[in-house]
């Protein structure tokens, strides 16, 4: 038998110790990945789903929801009607600021209620300017203020998209109706959409959501409203759960003021081509060349 | 030229390479983890930083993204910071090829397998420290060709990951190749490495190039969408690269028995001298080109350098940065390597230091503040980055070590191919 020497035994003294801290570093990771399934982590693309799978996905999808938050879900997988190109406008002039909503895009969307997020931010501007560096998302006094005038920013479902052009994995990508939508479960987080956004429309799940139980909207869909996985970016579809069964975004809805108009671009009578046609329309920053299909206009 | 082909050596048979190459990553292991005192006190000292930021990442891991300090305004930080300066750092390396293959530098050829591992480490760092920002690693298999979908060739990202694979792939084979015809005892044939080495200076432009592309092709970020981002990209890692050389040629020789000659360090000098003024140049041309013309494409530049309503979390970086590179520049062409080469490695340490101010914390964050509705929401990395960042590091100090180590040993033969094993 080969003597062993004093420099070996210590050389594997010094692996194991090494291999038993390496152990210990990684102990914490645990958790994660006990949360992983191989249903999930297999799942395919969205746009490659069968029916079936999609139904199965949908399946698994709900039973997590009611393991995690104690409440049944229906999570349906939506799509796009033909000849249907959704549009939106916002009038300035009767806005008032009083992010009704912001609040109801919260309700509606499941956002985490801990940061208070919404897909909707909504600057108080000086009048005479719109010069966004001249306004502010944080004011806490009576709206509206008879020197300011109010501009509420969501997702401009942009027909060229910098955020679907930056994406790596093709988790994000624009509809046929027009609505940028996200794939929760392709996206890997890279959060290159977030930086390449314009419009400040996209939010990174920074932690897992943290919402009651009782505060989940029901009615949900694959690519909208949800509740996301931690890790991944998430985004405003005009709530197309709603609107491609015929009914108006939350925020539309939950308007004081009727500051919002929302409808099909193709239908020569409806009240957005109405708008379109006969306001000063703008768009947010119209030299990046993104084309928004999210329009600001004034009545006077 | 110090490698030759062979000629009129019997052909061997294919059973030699089969025997000898499992012989070459055995002695290999029993080099990576044999040394003095010294070694094991700097491997074990790397190792525990590593785990502490392993140890840190899983807590990231389980609790997601925000026990960073990054928010939806200051969306990436740190990390993607510490993978523009590694880009730098690997592309940076082919500044001791180029001397060494185009130019045909003796001593630089000697030597040039120090840039080929220092760019081996850098891109295993660069490639960690995007892997630790990513919100899902379990779904990155999304982005391999064919099996995932990538979405190539809108992405900028996707030609960062190919062209970041394929020069890992290059340099490894290069360094692997070199160094095991060293150890057969056998003239490398130059057919199957010097294609490689002069793809791989192409290859260093383009990794660098892209990286900047990522960033400077978004519209929406004023600060970033600028022509001059990618040639900066470059001046600065034609400083970092050969500024790490010159201390770890100085670090090989002191501690081991491989030759360094003064040739190598004084080409790379003289390389250092014109990159830092041609770096300076460009940041002065970025700078007039900001502040003279004004308006709202200045706010970031104006944040940076001197706050921006109150807040000026960054100034105190960026001068520093700046502090740095003009005495690094001055000392650089006052000293003389012969007499002063503690003065040139002040100025490599200060080189290194601002740079990776100046291109990681000081580009990256300018970037998202103000953000693009014009809030101010100001970041600096919280204690978790730094751990993970400082893992990710010395991670990186470990590949080029062992590399390193390695080369030596079969440069000076202590290791070597043992010769019962080679008769059939």
């Amino acid at each position: 038998m080969p003597e062993i020497s004093r420099r070996t035994v210590l050389k594997g003294a010094g692996a194991m110790l090494g291999a038993a801290a390496f152990a210990r570093a990684v102990a914490p990771a645990s958790a994660w990945v006990a949360n992983l399934s191989v249903d999930e982590f297999l799942q395919r693309h969205y746009k490659e789903l069968s029916r079936d799978e999609m139904a199965a996905v949908l399946a698994r999808l709900e039973a997590e929801t009611e393991e995690k938050y104690g409440v049944r879900v229906q999570i349906q997988d939506v799509r796009p009607q033909p000849g249907v190109q959704f549009g939106y406008a916002l009038n300035l002039s009767i806005c008032i600021g009083c992010r009704k909503c912001a609040e109801a895009c919260q309700i509606e969307n499941n956002h985490d209620r801990r940061t208070n997020n919404s897909y909707i931010r909504v600057l108080e501007m000086q009048k005479g300017s719109l010069d966004l560096e001249r306004g502010t998302a944080i004011y806490e006094h009576a709206v509206p203020q008879p020197d300011k005038f109010y501009m509420p920013v969501q997702c401009h479902q942009c027909d060229n998209a910098p955020c679907v052009k930056v994406c790596p994995v093709d988790a994000t990508w624009k509809e046929s109706d027009g609505i940028v939508v996200v794939d929760y479960n392709w996206c890997i987080g890279c959060r290159y959409c977030e930086a390449a956004c314009p419009y400040h429309a996209r939010r990174f799940n920074w932690t897992a959501p943290e919402i009651r139980g009782e505060e989940i909207n029901p009615d949900q869909s694959y690519l909208s409203n949800r509740v996301r996985p931690q890790g991944v970016m998430e985004k405003c579809t005009f709530c197309l759960h709603r609107i491609r069964k015929g009914r108006l975004p939350a925020c539309l809805e939950v308007c004081p003021t009727g500051a919002r108009v929302f409808g099909n671009l193709l239908d020569p009578d409806s009240e957005i081509r109405w708008v379109l046609a006969n306001k000063r329309v703008f768009v947010l920053k119209e030299e990046l060349g993104t084309r928004p299909r999210f329009f600001y206009f004034f009545d006077k | 030229m110090p490698h030759t082909h062979e000629t009129g050596a019997p052909a061997r048979p294919p059973v030699d390479a089969l025997l000898s190459y499992p012989q070459f990553l055995w002695k290999a292991l029993g080099v990576a983890t044999d040394g003095g005192l010294m070694f094991y006190a700097w491997m074990t000292a790397l190792t525990a930083v590593f785990l502490v930021g392993v140890n840190a990442y899983t807590w990231q891991l389980v609790h997601g993204q925000g026990v960073t300090a990054m928010t939806d305004h200051v969306s990436w930080g740190m990390y993607i910071g510490n993978f523009t300066y590694a880009v730098g750092l690997a592309a940076g390396a082919v500044m001791m090829v180029i001397p060494a293959y185009l130019y045909k530098d003796r001593e630089t050829h000697d030597v040039v397998i120090v840039g080929e591992i220092l760019a081996i480490a850098a891109i295993v760092v660069a490639i960690g420290f995007v892997s630790v920002d990513l919100g899902r690693p379990d779904k990155l298999w999304h982005m391999t060709p064919w099996i995932g979908r990538m979405n190539w060739p809108s992405s900028m990202l996707t030609w960062d990951v190919v062209v970041l694979t394929v020069y890992l792939l290059i340099n490894l084979h290069v360094v692997g190749y070199l160094l095991y015809m060293r150890f057969l005892g056998r003239s490398p044939n130059p057919k199957w490495y010097l294609p490689f080495v002069f793809v791989s200076i192409f290859w260093a432009v383009s990794i660098h190039s892209v990286t900047a592309f990522l960033y400077s092709g978004l519209g929406g970020r004023p600060f970033w969408n600028t022509a001059i981002l990618a040639p900066r990209f470059i001046a600065t890692a034609f400083v970092a690269g050969p500024a790490f050389i010159v201390i770890a040629l100085q670090v090989v020789r002191r501690l081991t028995s491989f030759h360094v000659g003064d040739g190598a360090i004084r080409t790379l000098i003289s390389i250092l001298r014109v990159t830092m003024v041609l770096n300076l140049f460009l940041v002065g041309s970025e700078l007039f080109t900001e502040f003279y013309t004004g308006g709202n494409h200045t706010a970031s530049a104006q944040y940076l350098y001197f706050g921006l309503h109150g807040k000026n979390a960054l100034v105190p970086w960026i001068w520093s940065a700046l502090t740095m590179n003009v005495l690094a520049t001055i000392l650089l062409h006052v000293s003389s390597a012969h007499t002063h080469l503690w003065r040139i490695d002040i100025a490599c340490a200060l080189a290194l230091l601002g740079i990776w101010i100046e291109k990681g914390i000081g580009l990256i964050v300018p970037g998202f503040v103000p953000s693009t509705l014009h809030e101010i929401v100001e970041y600096l990395p919280n204690q978790i980055e730094w751990k993970i960042s400082l893992g990710v590091w010395a991670l990186g100090l470990i590949v080029f070590t062992l590399g390193l180590k390695l080369a030596v040993a079969v440069f000076t033969n202590e290791m070597r191919v043992e010769p019962s094993k080679r008769n059939s």
